[in-house]
């Protein structure tokens, strides 16, 4: 039974194979329903974008052959060679990449872009896999700690400058497979409570937090100096010092940064979502039409093509970044839920079949999987139905666009291949 | 399997939020889309004809002309050549960028108008080289026309809708019209039609990409009503003829069905001065808060003065219903009626009859004073017991539609004042009783009624107790008005018999009384004329003009065919102006024409002008009349 077999689909998990089947599959439909004109055209074709979409879809066959063909050791032990290949690609970008929409993020072959970002993330798991794993790393070092935080931010910081916020965010997923190898839950609670504070301060401004905050930090420390007496005052009153300390630069370093630092559109997309300002024509159009375009769709959709929202164009980006309005118009409520539920369901797998590894390489990996996922449904979804401010990132699976299908696709199948061979001792 | 907890309870958490949210966009808010009114579907209107307007004798008011308007959709304006486009447009470099940039903020993707109401010859040039100007188009619309230049104050006109009404009504849009006055605002709903709708599919672009459901909710334009009214435009013209010079307000009703035959304002303007580009000009003239003429506020519907001696035919009435009084009830007078010990307490008579008993009828014909204090002192004082006996009174009054709107079917009004016990009581703390409200004997006071409450009042008279509720539409589309607030009949508080020795008395007025002077060959006119005292502040000074005079009349006598009032501001006695305009009205509409023998009368009227004691009212000193020192 140590030995392995030569068909390469053996082991395959058939229920992650038919859930990316079936995202894959109804993510093309609905790519031909927010971009079909008016002209009929092949399918197969790279004059329309469902065309291209339907080659890209057929080109992650021979991608999944070629993945599966390689056996898992192959992947743990190339890790680090991926991974520094990896950061030259983002390098390189910045000699050879295509300035497209203000960011320098791919590399032109003729009718075919290819965008490096999409593919990083796959091999910054498997590093971060590789680096975790490693019998002689001890988590609880500091060092290590801070080992694991430049793997992981080395390429967000080269997406960052591309720049490419969305893509950016997405390496904090991380957090998730660190947290679960033994990092502490605070450094996500700091990072959460900061965040609070951060749309709190925008929220109610300055003035307000200040007081409202210094008046709970009193509160709270006359409180515990009743129950504590003079003696905890004598050892603490500088801890209670520095957390007014704290929170008072936190909150002026906000406003000033808010104001300051952050540029004009970038505080639009905030005032915005977090209702201080409407503006449905100019930069909250989109998120305005996409809402709309959902609400539309009602219980059971309109029906497939039906669409007169997403007929009429009127969701720019609807074949990519807001695809799943088109989901909401044409099949509802029901179609909308069931693709939710579709990419619970294959995270919820993942995650099951992660901890099933004994070998800590597969588990790693199968997490930070996960957490990408994880991490690109919220925020695409969440912009999409108007939760979240604008950051354009693909919907795994579903999004038009070769990159993204296929970065998820070698993401999803090298986990697969490590899957199979979970029960071999490598 | 507890360490993976976190990002279990993570994506779940997720999953129910963005579920509940869809939840909330889908079938919350999914319920209130409307599938036809968003942006994927464009809707063209077709205007259909406004109703036309027509007097009782079935002359046209009011007829539909086209006007054409430019029309901009700002995001499909390509770069042009503004120089020649000003010149094609005549309007100035600086008012194309103005217009094109209000356009342009009201809504780049949406047509709006860009210049109004082209002149017909600008048109058809405008017309052959507007291809070259895209983004701009032509859009036909259908205004108003007067054949007849008179009773603008009974038409109205039409207008734009004012942003807030297009917001929250279903029916209009932005820059349709709507009746904004008269006639035109009151029936609008009849008048407007339905409009056409068509649905078609759009895209982002504003293209239409075809027809909406195969146009199986497309619907039909459906034209207008055309109205008949109960005015008589030939009796309303000749009206307003002889107000020239005069400012007041004229009311004609035929008795027997309360059909308003005449609803004269003056001065008052030409209803073609409302339409087309001259429109906005002529419009800030006419209500001009400063103009003094106020030629578009109805004096016949809204000028809210004490009603004078007409109002002693009330009194007169009320004694004889309450049996205070009789036919053969004498009062004495001694020039005048002393109702309190103090000096001041004596209110002054001119009927001349000093010391003799006065009968009704003499006191009604001479205008008694003295008679009408003692008959309404018994009314009030009746039980001993003022407020009982006013609250009485007062219901007798209202019985005859004074004291609020009455009802008809014209936007603009007063409700006027009748006084009750309340109204005193709060007033005067109380302290009242006949003697002290004794001003209401003669119509003066707290009393205060508008032209066509009185010839209200007077058609009331010529029934002999009843009314209709004056009314100016008679029929739709040629069939009869069937408000049931119009046919009803309304009764008064006073029975039958007791109108006729008021009716005698009345005739005696224009025989042998203050109308004597205006008697026509052949008609039996009854009548009563009276006078309000005013006053006005003019420089910060209070200085009394020559009183405003007051008239009633209905003829004939026997069957009445028309009740009137007239009221003449700053007229003087009701014998020199209102009474000669009266009989003149009475007399064109009963015989059709106005006999040789009373011709040189409407010379007169056409002649008279009070303009200079009109003049008195104009502010010499600016500063002070505007309020700013």
């Amino acid at each position: 039974m140590r030995q392995e077999q030569n068909n390469i689909f053996a082991g395959i998990d058939w229920l992650l194979v038919l859930l990316f089947a079936v995202l894959v599959g109804f993510g093309w439909l609905n790519i031909y329903s927010a971009s079909k004109t008016e002209e009929t055209v092949e399918l197969l074709s790279f004059s329309t974008e469902y065309g291209k979409q339907l080659i890209f879809i057929c080109l992650t066959i021979p991608l999944i052959v070629l993945i599966l063909f390689f056996n898992a050791k192959f992947y743990e032990k190339f890790a680090g060679i991926f991974y520094i290949l990896s950061l030259l690609s983002l390098l390189g970008l910045f000699l050879f990449g295509k300035t497209i929409n203000g960011a320098t993020s791919w590399y032109n072959f003729g009718v075919l872009g290819l965008q490096p970002s999409e593919f990083v993330k796959a091999f910054t798991a498997l590093a971060v896999a590789k680096l975790l794993s490693d019998r002689q790393y001890n988590f609880k070092l500091i060092k290590n700690q801070i080992k694991a935080f430049i793997v992981i931010f080395t390429p967000a910081f080269l997406i960052l400058l591309q720049p490419d916020a969305g893509s950016a965010l997405i390496y904090l997923a991380f957090f998730f497979v660190l947290n679960r190898e033994g990092l502490t839950l605070n450094y996500i609670i700091l990072g959460t409570s900061v965040i609070v504070l951060f749309i709190l301060t925008i929220l109610f401004g300055v003035k307000w937090m200040l007081i409202s905050l210094f008046l709970l930090i009193t509160i709270f420390s006359a409180y515990v100096i009743y129950r504590g007496g003079k003696r905890f005052l004598r050892f603490n009153w500088h801890k209670i010092l520095g957390v007014y300390l704290i929170v008072g630069v936190f909150i002026l370093g906000t406003g000033f940064a808010y104001n300051n630092v952050f540029q004009q559109h970038h505080r639009d997309r905030f005032e915005i979502l977090l209702g201080l300002k409407t503006d449905n024509q100019g930069i909250g159009y989109n998120s305005h039409q996409s809402e709309l375009t959902i609400s539309s769709g009602g219980f059971t959709g309109k029906g497939y093509l039906k669409g007169d929202l997403t007929q009429g164009d009127f969701v720019p980006e609807q074949h990519t970044d807001y695809i799943f309005s088109t989901v909401g118009e044409e099949w509802g409520f029901l179609g909308s839920t069931l693709v939710i539920v579709l990419f619970m369901l294959l995270m919820y797998r993942i995650i099951y079949l992660s901890e099933t590894h004994t070998n800590k390489f597969g588990r790693i990996y199968g997490y930070g999987l996960a957490s990408i996922l994880f991490f690109h449904v919220i925020v695409n979804i969440g912009m999409v139905i108007g939760l979240l401010p604008t950051v354009g990132i693909p919907l795994p699976f579903f999004s038009y666009g070769g990159s993204s299908l296929w970065g998820f696709t070698m993401l999803l199948f090298i986990f697969i291949r490590l899957d199979a061979h979970k029960h071999y001792d490598w | 399997m507890q360490k993976s907890f976190l990002l279990y309870f993570f994506i779940t958490l997720v999953g129910v939020v963005f579920i509940g949210r869809l939840f909330q966009l889908q079938i919350v808010n999914g319920n209130s889309y409307d599938p036809i009114h968003n942006a994927a579907v464009k809707i063209e209107y077709d205007y259909p004809e406004r109703g036309y307007i027509y007097d009782r004798n079935g002359i046209l008011l009011v007829a539909n002309q086209l006007s054409y308007d430019v029309m901009i959709q700002p995001n499909q304006v390509k770069p042009l050549d503004t120089l020649e486009f000003c010149k094609l447009l005549k309007i100035t470099k600086e008012d194309f960028l103005k217009r094109y940039k209000k356009a342009d903020n009201y809504a780049p993707y949406l047509p709006s108008v860009f210049l109004k109401q082209l002149a017909k010859e600008d048109f058809a040039f405008l017309q052959e080289k507007l291809h070259k100007y895209q983004g701009f188009f032509i859009q036909k619309r259908i205004i108003r026309e007067y054949p007849i230049s008179a009773a603008a104050n009974v038409l109205g006109y039409i207008g734009e809708v004012n942003e807030a009404l297009a917001k929250n009504n279903s029916y209009y849009q932005p820059g349709e019209l709507i009746g904004k006055d008269g006639i035109e605002k009151q029936y609008e709903d009849l008048l407007r039609g339905q409009k056409g709708k068509k649905y078609f599919k759009r895209n982002n672009l504003n293209k239409i990409t075809g027809s909406f459901e195969n146009g199986k909710k497309d619907t039909l334009a459906i034209n207008g009503k055309d109205l008949i009214l109960t005015l008589d435009i030939q009796l309303q013209e000749y009206a307003q003829k002889l107000m020239t010079g005069k400012r007041g307000g004229i009311v004609a009703i035929e008795p027997s069905s309360g059909e308003i035959l005449a609803l004269v304002t003056a001065p008052s303007y030409d209803p073609n001065m409302l339409v087309g580009r001259k429109r906005s000009k002529n419009s800030a003239i006419l209500m001009d808060p400063k103009n003094l003429e106020k030629p578009t506020y109805d004096r016949g519907l809204k000028a809210s003065y004490p009603p004078g001696s007409p109002f002693k035919m009330m009194n007169a009435l009320i004694g004889l219903q309450e049996g205070v009084i009789t036919q053969r009830t004498s009062f004495y007078c001694y020039n005048g009626y002393r109702y309190g010990k103090r000096k001041n307490e004596f209110m002054g008579c001119h009927c001349g009859i000093f010391g003799k008993p006065i009968k009704l009828k003499t006191a009604i014909a001479r205008s008694c004073n003295s008679y009408f204090s003692n008959t309404y002192k018994r009314i009030v004082e009746i039980h001993n017991k003022p407020i009982e006996g006013l609250n009485n009174w007062s219901d007798h009054v209202k019985s005859f539609g004074l004291g609020n709107y009455l009802g008809y079917d014209l936007p603009q009004g007063s409700p006027g004042l009748i006084p009750t016990g309340d109204y005193y009581d709060k007033r005067l703390n109380y302290r009242w009783n006949g003697s002290s409200t004794i001003s209401n004997a003669i119509g003066q006071g707290e009393v205060q009624t508008t032209p066509i409450q009185l010839a209200n009042f007077t058609a009331a008279i010529a029934n002999k107790g009843f009314f209709f509720t004056p009314h100016i539409l008679k029929e739709v589309d040629k069939n009869p008005i069937d408000f049931p607030d119009f046919t009803e009949k309304k009764q008064t508080t006073i029975d039958k018999e007791h109108f006729s020795p008021v009716i005698e008395a009345m005739h005696e007025v224009f025989k042998s009384g203050t109308g004597r002077w205006s008697q026509v060959k052949g008609i039996e006119i009854c009548g009563k004329t009276g006078t309000s005292e005013n006053y006005a502040v003019v420089d910060g000074e209070r200085i009394q003009l020559e009183d405003h005079s007051i008239l009633v009349a209905f003829a004939p006598k026997d069957n009445p065919k028309i009740a009137m009032a007239i009221f003449v501001e700053n007229g003087g006695y009701g014998s020199t102006i209102a009474a000669p305009i009266t009989s003149l009205m009475i007399e064109k509409y009963l015989n059709g024409n106005i006999s040789k023998a009373t011709k040189y009368r409407e010379t007169n009227m056409l002649n008279i002008s009070l303009q200079s004691e009109y003049d008195k009212l104009i502010p010499k000193k600016e500063e002070i009349a505007s309020g700013t020192k």
